[in-house]
């Protein structure tokens, strides 16, 4: 009896699980079909043998999934352009959307999914620094292309993979050096405890040390952190001239939140973020973050031709509450940036684009970009931005021209010995 | 001076703020027993209401805006509440005594959730104006300033306790609740209705976890993943505290917050969590049932 009342029970039980994980799949299922609608309107009337195939591999679900949807979003906006202009050799490109799910191992496994099964011509995909080195290997084994569109700590330069966001030089190096000529000498450095702020402040006080700087303190809190009002206390204890901060994600929001609280403003401390843009302005909420300092090499306001089009078309395209960013815009130069090498090789082989998109340079909506062969990072220009109170960021300081990457900061001095 | 002053506030605070998410979690958990995985996300869905209520405000005059936040504390419990109660009708009702099958369901109804706030506000993070009567802070001395927003929260976490207080030991549905995880059997053949009784405790547990995401728009941040950074840190405090007691879950915020903060200023983040852990581990050996523990018939088996 009791068995047959167990069994009975297990059968419901099994029912009921099913039905959520059904009910799941139903959902994310949904979400999918949402946002990859463009990519069904230009590959149909498409027979399969007059297309390239792409992968798109981010977190469309998980906690990355706030910042990397909206570079999804930009990278199908460039593939349905370059499509209605002709396409790439007189193909269409056909976008395979995969969901990295904020997951690792997902990527790895998605990324092989989409070199052997799909037999993509190139990837466009991952945010994290712990994404891209978990789908590195998979990358250089099956020799595929991976474009990288974030800013990130550097000391790594892949012939798998081209990084179109910032490398150190062209986002921290500067924003230090101008801190420290502008702000004052004692720096507090505030980051998220993970690979790319700890390497970001290594740099950082390799920097510092050379130029005569101090860092009274440095402080790494765990991803997803929510109470910031005992760091806040140190802060007030150590009173530093600036806080260099590369907390990442969620914890932004709590930390610019109860800096205001605590009755910190922008007039009485400096803060410089290098993971806050457009975007997290947003989600922190203009007012708690009007005055403090960013810096990128992208803003929505960067003032060129290029980049009013594209704001007009990202916002026609997705609503006109969507913000432009700088991982945002490096999405959609990615792709106009392999387009080109593809044309420029008259084949997608990966060898053949790879030599091919040396030295190719796009007017994008940041200013002029070069792809340098030497380390297939990019050329690019670093400004520094206020935001300010409607959550826009304004450009206070800029290079003027596009800065040499240099991945190992082996143009620095003072930078021996951190590439090891 | 200023800074340590400051630093016991601050472990008062942040106290306050893990009572307040882990309220809910003492009656899901600590009264049901439910291992409720699906808790955070209550707690999102508290704090989308709030952003909603603060939508439909912002069509209204300016003068009124600071009272939209007074209305979304109880629209939070009851739509955090109502969706507890659907979830139990369907879900939670099949899996009471299987600790391990809710853990996976609620896991499942968690990840749900999540999925369909992503799908229905989109991914990023939305911001929540806080009302202008609770900007700015009490200025004690120069640089020692306590943020209006923390100190109406262990208001609010004051209000909530005593209310959940009188609630389960003063009124006669508490009565009928506490019969209900007490001794089930007993309660049924006494007349009680236990299936009715199970769905409006559930629902009431995942109320106040609207309350608390309400309150924690304030603080942090207001995405589809606000919930996960929560579900640890409020599981220990019911563990610790003492599965079924309200002053248990009390005790376990106040240590644990306290703990959490002093530690974190003598070393840093990181460490100072790993110390904690380690602190909450060794406490559990030398009080397995948590620091306050009632002894009933239920918990004998």
């Amino acid at each position: 009896m009791k068995k047959i009342l167990a069994t009975q029970l297990k059968k419901r039980l099994t029912g009921v699980i099913s039905l959520t994980l059904v009910a799941g799949l139903l959902l994310t299922g949904c979400g999918a079909a949402q946002t990859s609608q463009p990519a069904a309107t230009t590959s149909s009337g498409n027979t399969s043998g007059n297309t390239i195939k792409v992968g798109i591999l981010h977190s469309l679900s998980g906690t990355m999934a706030i910042s990397e949807v909206s570079v999804k979003d930009a990278e199908m906006m460039a593939i349905d352009e370059i499509n209605a202009a002709g396409g790439v050799l007189g193909k269409k490109i056909e976008p395979v959307v995969e969901d990295g799910a904020s997951d690792w191992p997902t990527f790895a496994e998605k990324a092989k999914k989409l070199l052997q099964q799909d037999k993509v011509a190139t990837v466009f995909g991952c945010w994290t620094s712990a994404s891209r080195k978990a789908v590195l290997p998979v990358f250089e084994e099956n020799n595929g292309l991976l474009w990288y569109p974030v800013q990130y700590e550097g000391m790594e330069s892949s012939p798998n993979i081209f990084y179109t966001g910032a490398a150190p030089n062209q986002q921290i190096v500067p924003a230090v050096e101008w801190l420290f000529k502008n702000k004052g000498k004692k720096f507090f450095l505030l980051g998220s405890d993970y690979v790319f702020p700890r390497t970001a402040n290594k740099i950082i006080k390799a920097q510092l040390k050379d130029l005569g700087g101090e860092v009274v303190d440095e402080e790494y809190t765990p991803l997803g952190f929510t109470d910031y009002s005992t760091i806040i206390n140190k802060i007030k204890a150590t009173k530093p001239d600036v806080v260099f901060n590369t907390l990442n994600g969620d914890s932004n929001v709590a930390f610019f939140k109860q800096l205001k609280d605590a009755g910190i403003t922008s007039k009485d401390l400096t803060t410089l973020s290098v993971s806050v843009a457009e975007e997290e302005v947003r989600g922190i909420g203009a007012a708690n973050m009007a005055g403090q300092l960013v810096s990128w090499n992208y803003y929505q306001t960067t003032d060129t031709p290029e980049n009013k089009e594209f704001v007009k078309k990202y916002q026609a395209k997705y609503g006109a509450d969507r913000v432009t960013d700088d991982p945002i815009e490096a999405g959609y130069d990615a792709v106009y940036l392999w387009a080109a090498a593809v044309k420029k090789a008259g084949s997608t082989d990966v060898d053949k684009v790879r030599q091919a998109a040396k030295g190719i340079e796009f007017q994008a909506p940041e200013g002029q970009v070069k792809i340098e062969g030497e380390n297939q990072h990019l050329w690019k220009t670093v400004r520094i931005g206020e935001v300010a109170a409607d959550g826009s960021i304004k450009e206070i300081w800029s290079t003027g021209k596009a800065v040499k990457p240099d991945p190992y900061l082996k143009s620095y001095p003072w930078a021996k010995g951190l590439s090891n | 001076m200023g800074t340590y002053l400051l630093q016991i506030f601050n472990g008062i605070s942040v106290s306050s703020i893990l009572i307040l998410a882990a309220l809910g979690l003492a009656i899901t958990f600590g009264l049901m027993k439910i291992i409720n995985m699906a808790h955070g996300e209550f707690i999102m869905i508290g704090a989308y209401v709030t952003y909603l209520m603060q939508n439909q405000f912002l069509h209204l005059p300016k003068s009124l805006f600071g009272l939209y936040f007074i209305l979304a504390i109880p629209a939070s419990f009851i739509v955090s509440g109502l969706v507890g109660f659907v979830l139990e009708r369907t879900v939670i009702r099949h899996l009471y005594n299987r600790p391990l099958d809710s853990l996976l369901a609620t896991w499942g109804v968690s990840l749900v959730l999540q999925q369909l706030a992503r799908n229905i506000f989109g991914a990023p993070n939305v911001d929540v104006k806080s009302p202008a009567w609770l900007d700015g802070g009490l200025v004690l001395s120069q640089g020692l300033q306590l943020p209006y927003k923390r100190l109406f929260i262990i208001v609010l976490v004051i209000v909530c306790l005593l209310s959940m207080f009188l609630l389960l030991y003063k009124s006669k549905t508490g009565r009928r609740i506490r019969a209900v995880m007490q001794n089930r059997e007993m309660a049924e053949s006494m007349g009680i209705n236990t299936r009715r009784v199970d769905a409006y405790t559930f629902a009431i547990g995942s109320g106040f976890a609207g309350i608390a995401g309400c309150a924690l728009t304030l603080l942090g941040s207001i995405g589809s993943t606000l919930g996960t950074n929560y579900i640890v840190d409020t599981f220990m405090v019911v563990v610790l505290g003492g599965v079924g007691t309200l002053v248990g879950t009390a005790a376990g915020g106040l240590l644990i917050g306290t703990a959490n903060t002093t530690l974190e200023f003598l070393t840093n983040a990181s460490l100072g969590k790993v110390l904690v852990f380690i602190l909450i581990i060794t406490l559990l050996q030398w009080r397995p049932n948590g620091l306050f523990n009632i002894s009933s018939r239920s918990l004998d088996d």
